[in-house]
């Protein structure tokens, strides 16, 4: 039963972190808050399930093309509703608030393109192996080797490649990499659609996880992010990953030895406490919130 | 190699510089010399692209400059080692030194980290530890290091013995005098009125965004005027 529900919270979580590391990175080098990146997170939900159903492309190709969809949505908000405002003598709230309005544009155009009811992926990953007391599905060993790759990759890319250098120094200071030759325009448009893509991937697996696509799912999933965001330390990329763990482990424990009905309240009572014992979250250091 | 003229910068209605005129040429040390607030740091700042010029032109190696965006003036070999240092604190010495070298594709780099770590033999020893360890004098090092891991052809060191220890600073002009010698052009801000001209060629006054006097670092330095005010009254000698 515990391990088989470690299983379980593993993958959740895993979803999670996803999420949240889209969160930390903008957060980590705009130090903003992207509140459209939930809604980006369901587009690259549906992209991938309408890409499964209507092209009967396998489930690689699908999260590819989220991928992208998400990436060129950043590229867009970047654009539209991040740029237009850096640099101008702008309330350090106006991103938040510009993003908001790119949020609730998005989920309206999900309603119109996609409609308001719940969709599924066809069943093709039902499944299951058992490991002794354990049954793990096929779907949750996908979402657990996707998405730990993902971490995997992009904390190799951030310490050891010369773009993922250069994006962590403007994180830490972009006037000082904007002097050391960095573009930083570019870094950052980088950086928003690199999150994005993050996003829709993992839109694609919680999608796959509970079966259930719509155009509201952004929003719980989003805040989800969010708490994760603030859990692990702003900006802070470990932060992020083990946030996201911790918060899945913590939903699916109070489900499998509690009421399901306080999974949320539990999850959300843990983060309270957590804050409470370490005001700055699990990595973020006192004098470094943002990244700065 | 860089001439500024007519240099007019204002953070709004404040104008910082108001219209200042000078020149570096190839090979040698200047000087800008002034009192806190004299726009020292905005004159480094608009020739770094860090703030754009209302008017005037900078002019490096023939091209117009002024309004350049920082990545583009580092390109052309203009590097600054900003007020302050700006040592990335979460990353290490060694990819802060990395970093320096971010533009360059020449083979070259790996001698040049050979030649910082030569020069500057706390940078290797300490390397894989966190920019944000090290003291004052060693973050000098490093951000002076780091500049001339983009190998320029004109080095903008802006305040580089603010708020060292005597014997770091008398080290750390020491090395500026070397990399001079090796080929660079420098131009040097400084408080340390004392310290600079006796490594300068040529020297500015600023005061209150205006040049009020300039000349070799010897007449300079031979001036009551800044005898008086900047090396602590006329029986002090340079």
């Amino acid at each position: 039963m515990f391990w088989q529900q470690l299983v379980n919270g593993l993958t959740l979580g895993s979803t999670y972190s996803l999420i949240a590391l889209g969160y930390t990175l903008i957060m980590g080098v705009l130090n903003i808050v992207n509140m459209a990146h939930g809604e980006i997170f369901m587009f690259g939900a549906f992209v991938g399930l309408l890409l499964v159903t209507h092209l009967k492309v396998n489930i690689f190709v699908a999260m590819l093309g989220a991928a992208l969809t998400g990436a060129i949505l950043g590229i867009i908000l970047e654009r539209v509703a991040l740029r237009p405002l850096r640099r101008k003598a702008v309330s350090h709230l106006a991103p938040l608030i510009s993003t908001i309005g790119v949020s609730i544009f998005l989920e309206s155009v999900a309603l119109k393109l996609f409609g308001p009811q719940s969709r599924d992926f066809p069943s093709s990953f039902t499944a299951a192996f058992e490991f002794g007391p354990m049954r793990i599905s096929l779907v949750q060993i996908f979402i657990l080797a996707v998405s730990f790759s993902l971490m995997l990759v992009l904390r190799f890319w951030l310490a050891k490649t010369k773009i993922g250098k250069a994006l962590r120094a403007t994180a830490e200071n972009i006037e000082t990499a904007n002097l050391l030759g960095v573009n930083t325009n570019k870094i950052i448009v980088l950086t928003v659609s690199l999150a994005s893509a993050l996003g829709s991937v993992a839109g694609v697996l919680v999608g796959l996880s509970f079966n259930a696509v719509e155009p509201t799912m952004g929003i719980t999933m989003g805040l989800k992010g969010l708490a994760v965001l603030i859990l692990g330390g702003m900006g802070n990329i470990t932060g992020a990953m083990l946030g996201g763990l911790i918060l899945g482990i913590a939903e699916v424990f109070s489900v499998a030895y509690g009421n399901s009905s306080y999974r949320d309240a539990v999850a959300f009572g843990m983060i309270i406490v957590i804050l409470f014992i370490r005001p700055q979250g699990l990595f973020g250091s006192r004098d470094q919130q943002g990244g700065k | 190699m860089l001439k500024i003229e007519g240099l007019v910068t204002g953070y709004g209605s404040i104008k910082a510089l108001k219209g200042i005129d000078l020149e570096v040429p190839a090979g040698s040390i200047v000087s800008l010399i002034g009192a806190n607030g004299a726009g020292k740091t905005t004159a480094m700042k608009s020739l770094s692209g860090l703030l754009k010029p209302e008017s005037g032109r900078i002019i490096y190696k023939g091209k117009q400059i002024q309004g350049l965006a920082p990545h583009k003036i580092v390109s052309l070999g203009i590097s600054l080692v900003p007020e302050g240092r700006n040592i990335l604190s979460q990353m290490t010495i060694l990819e802060n030194l990395e970093m320096g070298a971010y533009q360059r594709k020449d083979g070259q780099v790996a001698a040049d980290l050979r030649s910082v770590f030569n020069r500057f033999p706390v940078l290797e020893e300490r390397k894989n530890q966190l920019g944000g360890t090290l003291s004052g004098g060693q973050q000098q090092m490093l951000a002076i290091g780091r500049a001339m891991m983009a190998k320029p052809d004109l080095l903008l060191l802006d305040e580089p013995s603010m708020g060292l220890a005597p014997m770091v600073v008398a080290d750390i002009f020491k090395v500026i005098k070397e990399i001079n010698q090796e080929g660079a052009t420098v131009l040097l801000v400084e408080q340390n009125v004392r310290q600079a001209l006796k490594i300068a060629h040529y020297a500015y006054v600023l005061e209150t965004g205006k040049i009020v006097y300039n000349g070799t670092a010897e007449e300079v330095a031979a001036n009551p005027r800044v005898k008086e005010a900047y090396l602590g009254g006329s029986k002090t000698t340079v």
